[in-house]
């Protein structure tokens, strides 16, 4: 047998080692607060949702249902008013699915047609484009609204789900194609030379040889992506009418046309609801999520 | 016959920059064209214009007989390795191979046929279902080889295909690759930056600096003529001694003074006619011996104070200072010259060189 302690030399004073034990306490005392810090209003959430209106206004705040209920939930899904209307956010729902899942898949399709066109294939007066690109991240979108709107009745699409879907497009792809490109700025030139020499067009090496490397960065655009979507509320609430309208805006409609008694337990199932989507994308993608931002950064 | 490759006048800018100047080589079918010069010489900018990576800015490519100036790389009828091998990430080492073939709509029989039969030729059977990431660089090199060797073409296009591999698999790879040359007779241009790799495989050399040619011809006439004093330093390991002298007439030849430092200056005779002034001597190596080791009509005896012993192996280099310059000399193992003592060395002039002081070009 090996002499272990060889391997790991213990020389380390007991003193010193009962500072780093404490240290750690200290470390995962601070961790947990936060987490409890963070948690603690998703549990009033959840809990409020799941009890009746009677418990709510006799109970405390913080307190577990006495009686689990899940018509709090019935209602936010299928019931629930805004305005005049009594169809819960179901309908809604569906519009931000309609809305976003073509966003999410065009940006991220063209952002990656775009970076890769940036990373590796210099054409003349790429990094002026490039820069315009960039600033298109930073432009806050109030800026926008009136032009956009009059841009969408010039296209007969104001107040339609395809006009929510081109907005979306349009100003996801600043984000998008930066992603892609120092992503692809990371793969050598000499893998385009060599599909060039083996005579695949520009289309053929996106398809054949940059789209197959490209999951870690989709992943993290397509998470991206869904989200600023998904809890878009300025440019749904601009650009949208009755039937059209995404989730967000309809839950606020909700929340603030209450008549008479204030449903929290409504409330609070229906805010959980429109957020699950973007919950569960990071629950099943997030690893990728955190691998794909860190990707290239160091090279392996 | 007809030259496989022929080259023009060509001329490459970016923006007022000219990188290549005045390119004109051609070589015949069967040869191999080794470009070498130091880093930023232009030689891989030179490969990459013959592939069609890169567009000229002035005279023209011919390969096989067809004006390609403007023809685009995939219908070049070239097959290139990079020096980063460059192969396709996701796909297999087969799908790599066969990736030119699937593009040019080649039917299934015919590549699966030219698979099998690069696979057996560069013994990468056993790797045809692995991805790239999981082989070693020596095997990486074999399927690049093998990706261009697939596509049977008129040129194949070697860019520093060696310089990632360590240095006991590069004298493997290398005799491989003159291996190969020589069993398909194919036409082949190599870039390196490795002297040695040079000569050993080419056929004919083209050493560049800054953009342009400075000598064309085969590794024994760049050896033993070079055409100016960069050729001289650049090919040959140790390199020529380049040797500052006084030339005067002398009955059928020349002779040589040479100074040296805290010694009294040397002459030597040399056979070449007509030299005179100053002018700048350059001998190899090996063609300083010990004295007794050499014979001949243009072999010259001369003392010299010995500034180190380098041993090395089969050879013994000894260090000396002649004309300000330092000198090496090639001499066998076994030689008895030590340090700081004063050695009789014998210089055969027979192919000594002679260069201008102010240009650098060879005058005879």
């Amino acid at each position: 047998m090996t002499d272990t302690s060889f391997v790991q030399p213990r020389d380390r004073s007991a003193g010193s080692l009962a500072l780093r034990i404490a240290l750690r306490w200290g470390l995962y005392s601070i961790l947990v607060l936060f987490a409890i810090y963070y948690l603690l209003p998703f549990f009033v959430m959840v809990t409020t949702s799941l009890k009746s209106l009677d418990e709510i206004r006799t109970g405390s705040l913080v307190a577990l249902p006495r009686e689990v209920t899940f018509d709090a939930w019935k209602t936010a899904w299928s019931g629930a008013c805004s305005g005049i209307k009594c169809e819960g956010l179901r309908p809604y729902f569906w519009n931000s699915m309609l809305m976003a899942v073509p966003s999410v898949m065009l940006s991220t399709l063209i952002g990656a047609l775009n970076g890769y066109v940036f990373a590796q294939w210099n054409f003349r007066g790429a990094n002026l484009f490039f820069a315009f690109l960039l600033f298109g991240c930073f432009i806050p979108f109030q800026v926008v609204l009136l032009p956009m709107a009059k841009m969408l009745g010039l296209m007969h699409l104001s107040g339609t789900i395809p006009g929510l879907i081109l907005v979306h497009t349009v100003y996801g792809l600043g984000f998008t194609t930066l992603f892609f490109r120092n992503y692809y700025v990371t793969i050598p030139h000499e893998l385009v030379r060599a599909a060039k020499v083996d005579g695949a067009g520009f289309f053929r090496i996106f398809w054949s040889i940059f789209l197959p490397l490209s999951l870690p960065i989709v992943t993290v655009t397509v998470i991206w992506q869904f989200t600023q979507i998904w809890n878009d509320f300025l440019f749904g609430v601009s650009f949208s009418q009755a039937g059209s309208q995404p989730v967000t805006v309809a839950l606020n409609n909700i929340v603030n046309s209450t008549t008479g008694v204030k449903e929290y337990n409504v409330d609070m199932a229906a805010a959980i609801i429109a957020a699950l989507p973007t919950l569960l994308v990071y629950v099943v993608a997030g690893k990728y999520f955190i691998r794909g931002l860190t990707a290239g950064s160091v090279k392996g | 016959m007809a030259p496989i490759l022929d080259i023009q006048n060509l001329y490459k800018n970016y923006g007022s920059t000219e990188i290549l100047k005045d390119i004109n080589v051609s070589i015949e079918p069967g040869e191999f064209l080794v470009l070498v010069g130091p880093s930023g010489c232009g030689k891989s900018t030179l490969l990459n214009c013959i592939a069609g990576l890169e567009e000229i800015s002035g005279g023209a490519i011919h390969i096989a007989g067809k004006d390609m100036t403007d023809v685009s790389p995939k219908d070049r009828n070239i097959a290139m390795v990079f020096q980063s091998y460059a192969l396709y990430p996701t796909m297999t080492v087969a799908k790599n191979i066969t990736f030119g073939m699937k593009v040019r709509g080649v039917d299934q029989a015919t590549q699966d046929a030219k698979l099998a039969e690069v696979a057996a030729q560069l013994q990468i059977e056993q790797l045809l279902h692995r991805k790239p990431g999981q082989l070693s660089g020596g095997q990486r090199q074999r399927v690049a080889m093998g990706r261009a060797l697939v596509r049977d073409p008129a040129l194949f296009l070697f860019d520093e295909p060696l310089s990632n591999l360590d240095a006991k698999l590069r004298v493997e790879m290398r005799s491989e690759i003159k291996k190969l040359h020589q069993r398909l007779n194919a036409s082949m241009v190599y870039v390196t930056h490795d002297q040695i790799e040079a000569m050993t495989l080419a056929t004919k050399i083209v050493v560049m600096k800054g953009g342009v040619i400075q000598q064309i011809g085969t590794p024994a006439e760049i050896y033993n003529r070079p055409a100016n004093t960069f050729v001289a330093d650049f090919m040959g390991s140790p390199p020529m001694n380049l040797i500052p002298a006084e030339a005067r007439a002398n009955g059928a030849g020349s002779v040589l003074r040479i100074d040296r430092d805290g010694m009294e200056p040397i002459e030597l005779h040399v056979p070449q006619k007509g030299l005179s002034g100053d002018i700048i001597m350059g001998v190899r190596p090996e063609d300083i011996a010990e004295v007794g080791f050499r014979a001949g009509e243009a072999v010259q005896t001369g003392a010299c104070l010995v500034d180190m012993v380098e041993p090395a192996g089969a050879d013994t280099y000894v260090l000396t200072r002649l004309g300000g310059r330092q000198v090496t000399a090639r001499l066998h193992a076994e030689t008895s010259a030590q340090h700081g003592e004063v050695l009789d060395l014998a210089f055969d002039l027979e192919k000594a060189s002679f260069f201008s002081p102010e240009t650098g070009a060879r005058i005879s």
